[in-house]
């Protein structure tokens, strides 16, 4: 029998344009003293903690030692950290959780995207002798893919906008999200991409807890219950790959157990609106699914935390009652090279 | 539900050396997961997920370079996962990567580390200015050398203690065919004649800045039942992380260093760690963590670590031997260091060290540990499966 584990409480920070007033542990501890609160638990209490960040967005060196200093890890605590999406983190935790060796367990991340030129440092991202010394940006190749999709008649220029609309619309529900409401589709930033169709460049951080078994009982009402997790990776080379599909993200469904039963939710880290329309085929998700209630990544996109916060946002839909089966999806590299699936439930009301 | 036992069955690694000029980044990793996987007589169709470490981003210059790298770890349509715990996280990513055996996730995983220094200049690359933030100083030696004075002063160790360490690890380095230096003229005046660098650490007492990989396979029960070569048995493996600074921080012997090694003996059921432990291969960047770390991690009493030494306790010969590989004074690819350290420790209870094979080492530790001597990764493997 393995062991249930469940997302027991969610916090984020309200996701700005910029936070220059603000180091990352300034920004991260209020999100982790409000998770910490929801359960009543102490960080000394907490069995495994793992965080999600990078270095390249911090401009330092070791930079998560920094926010280590926020976690208050005295007397010291058995700790890890993924240089990925706190998605990932939460996955390293789930497992550990999984072994029995841990029973809570505190999952971060942060980032700060305000102090440099986001597009221009996600190149560094690309394989450094054939494609970084071009510097192709993040938006000019979420372009391609968005053109691929035009060409193979999958959506058009409208549709594109919709999907902005809707998730901005969406958001005016969500107190943290950095754009809410009507959006103006603007000009093209990369044909056929226009500004409508990317998402905002800010600084966010967001955190979860997991609990197993009973103890996810005792922390929390209606947990939300990790009944499958997976993640699997492409080739790096866009040109290896279908830009219109995503293998990756219906096999990491498959193993999470996605297609079982039917969802009715979805958080989507559909970063662009291109995007949303290769993970809705790929996951199989129908009209009838809520996608990305929050207003997901068009809304904020905190990189780094943005995935993090799909599995958190989707959790907290399922703790209050407003979802019972959900799909929550996190992607990193570009044109969705990675994608991780968390199918999370509650119990039956 | 009890954890699935973990063996390590593969384990390879790159030639270390300065500068490997002649592979790319992939072909360094390439390297040593083709010997990893080809040691366990598996194909990379085998391999159920991958786990990859390494320290800073800024050393090659690359942002996550594991979306790079899938292609040639053979992960594509796989998991991949990329840890980053500082110094420690080679050691970190091999117990995240056994965490997915035990918890039953996948059956065979293949773990890898790698840092490629030349690249860039790694020392620098420690000291970006921050802005608001004091400066940390020139490198890791500007920061660990007033540590080492305080264990000195503290100890009463004779100043020497530190030259016979690298003396010793330098020397295992010589039966060592992968490691970076091979000095094989080296005699203890040479090193004792060499430069201060960091009062007290001469340059002959610091780590090298290495281009290299490591990699290993790990595997549950029917994997390990099915390999061609002795398996390591996983028996403890732990992680600790303390803050890098606060008041009542005990550099000398980070409490987060000794609870690790705690949790280890507790998992493996070593009550006497000196008497049930045949050898250990210890994350020594500066020659006298040697005494220090033989303190912390309970092979000695505190302030004795340094009579061990002096006694030729952790020769290759001696009754403790300590850093066989030559450890990381011979060969330091700081993301790879910690699982060099692990996958030496596995190769000698496999019976596979060759020329610094330790005769009939049964159970040996593996240790790491990064940032302000505040994280901590160790684990101990055994010739024999865990009794459970």
């Amino acid at each position: 029998m393995t062991r249930q584990i469940a997302v027991v409480a969610f916090a984020q920070s309200d996701h700005r344009r910029t936070t220059d007033e603000l180091s990352e542990v300034e920004m991260l501890m209020p999100v982790l003293h409000e998770v910490l609160a929801r359960t009543g638990l102490r960080t000394a209490d907490i069995g495994f903690t793992c965080s999600g960040s990078s270095d390249y967005l911090a401009g330092r060196a070791f930079s998560f030692t920094m926010t280590l200093d926020g976690v208050g890890a005295w007397p010291p605590i058995s700790e890890s950290h993924v240089e990925m999406d706190g998605a990932f983190a939460l996955y390293e935790a789930w497992s550990k959780l999984l072994t029995g060796d841990a029973d809570t367990a505190l999952v971060y991340a942060y980032g700060k995207s305000s102090p440099g030129s986001l597009r221009d440092v996600l190149t560094r991202q690309l394989d450094p002798y054939y494609l970084a010394p071009l510097w192709p940006d993040s938006v000019a190749l979420a372009a391609l893919q968005a053109q691929a999709l035009i060409d193979a008649g999958d959506t058009d220029e409208p549709a594109l906008a919709a999907i902005g609309a809707r998730s901005r619309a969406a958001a005016t529900a969500n107190p943290h999200a950095q754009l809410r409401g009507p959006v103006p589709q603007g000009d093209h930033l990369v044909r056929p991409l226009r500004t409508g169709d990317c998402p905002p460049i800010g600084d966010g951080a967001a955190a979860v807890i997991l609990a197993a078994g009973d103890r996810a009982r005792q922390l929390c009402a209606r947990p939300a219950w990790i009944r499958g997790l997976d993640h699997r990776i492409e080739p790096h080379s866009l040109g290896a790959r279908d830009l219109t599909d995503s293998p990756s993200a219906r096999l990491a469904a498959e193993q999470a157990g996605a297609f079982e039963r039917p969802v009715d939710t979805a958080e989507l880290h559909a970063p662009f609106s291109s995007q949303e329309v290769v993970l809705r085929k790929a996951l199989r998700l129908g009209e009838e699914v809520v996608v990305n209630p929050s207003g997901g990544a068009l809304a904020a996109n905190p990189v780094m935390a943005a995935g993090l916060i799909r599995i958190g946002e989707a959790a907290a839909r399922i703790h209050r009652g407003a979802c019972d089966r959900a799909l929550a999806h996190a992607t990193s590299g570009p044109c969705l090279q990675q994608n991780l699936v968390a199918v999370l439930e509650g119990d039956p009301r | 539900m009890s954890k699935e036992p973990v063996a390590v069955v593969g384990i390879g690694q790159s030639k270390h050396a300065a500068a490997r000029r002649d592979v790319s980044l992939a072909g360094l990793v390439r390297e040593a997961a083709q010997r990893a996987v080809d040691d366990a007589e598996l194909s990379w169709a085998d391999i159920d997920a991958v786990v990859i470490g390494k320290a800073p981003d800024f050393f090659e210059g690359v942002m996550m370079p594991e979306l790079y790298l899938a292609d040639a770890l053979g992960a594509v349509g796989k998991p991949v996962l990329r840890v980053h715990t500082a110094g420690s996280v080679g050691g970190s990513t091999a117990l995240v990567a056994a965490n997915l055996v035990a918890a039953r996730l996948h059956g065979t995983v293949l773990t890898v580390a790698f840092e490629k220094q030349s690249e860039s200049n790694a020392m620098w690359g420690l000291s970006l200015p921050i802005p608001f933030q004091q400066p940390l100083l020139a490198g890791a030696g500007g920061f660990f050398a007033p540590h080492v004075r305080a264990y000195m002063r503290r100890s009463g160790a004779p100043d020497t203690v530190g030259a016979l360490v690298a003396h010793k690890d330098r020397r295992n380095a010589l039966k060592n065919p992968y490691a970076h230096l091979h000095e094989h003229d080296i005699t203890l005046e040479k090193v004792m004649a060499a430069p201060m660098l960091w009062d007290p650490v001469r340059y002959s007492e610091t780590c090298p800045s290495s281009d290299g990989a490591c990699a290993m396979v790990l595997t549950d029960r029917a994997g390990a039942a099915r390999a061609p070569r002795p398996p390591a048995w996983l028996l403890g493996g732990a992680m600790r992380s303390e803050p890098t600074l606060f008041a009542g921080k005990d550099f000398v012997s980070p409490r987060a260093g000794r609870d690790c090694a705690a949790d280890v003996y507790r998992q493996a059921g070593i009550t006497d760690p000196r008497r049930d432990i045949d050898a250990v291969e210890m994350y020594v960047p500066f020659s006298w963590y040697e005494p220090m770390w033989l303190e912390n991690l309970g092979f000695a009493e505190e302030g004795e670590g340094w009579k061990l030494t002096e006694a030729g306790v952790t020769a290759l010969d001696g009754d403790l031997p300590v850093n066989m590989s030559g450890g990381v004074l011979s060969t330091n690819p700081i993301g790879a260091s910690g699982m060099l350290r692990f996958a030496e420790a596995a190769l000698q209870v496999r019976g596979q060290a060759g020329e610094h094979q330790v005769p009939g080492a049964r159970k040996v530790l593996g240790h790491a540990y990064g940032g302000g001597s505040q994280f901590f990764a160790m684990w101990l493997v055994g010739a024999e499966p865990p009794e459970r």
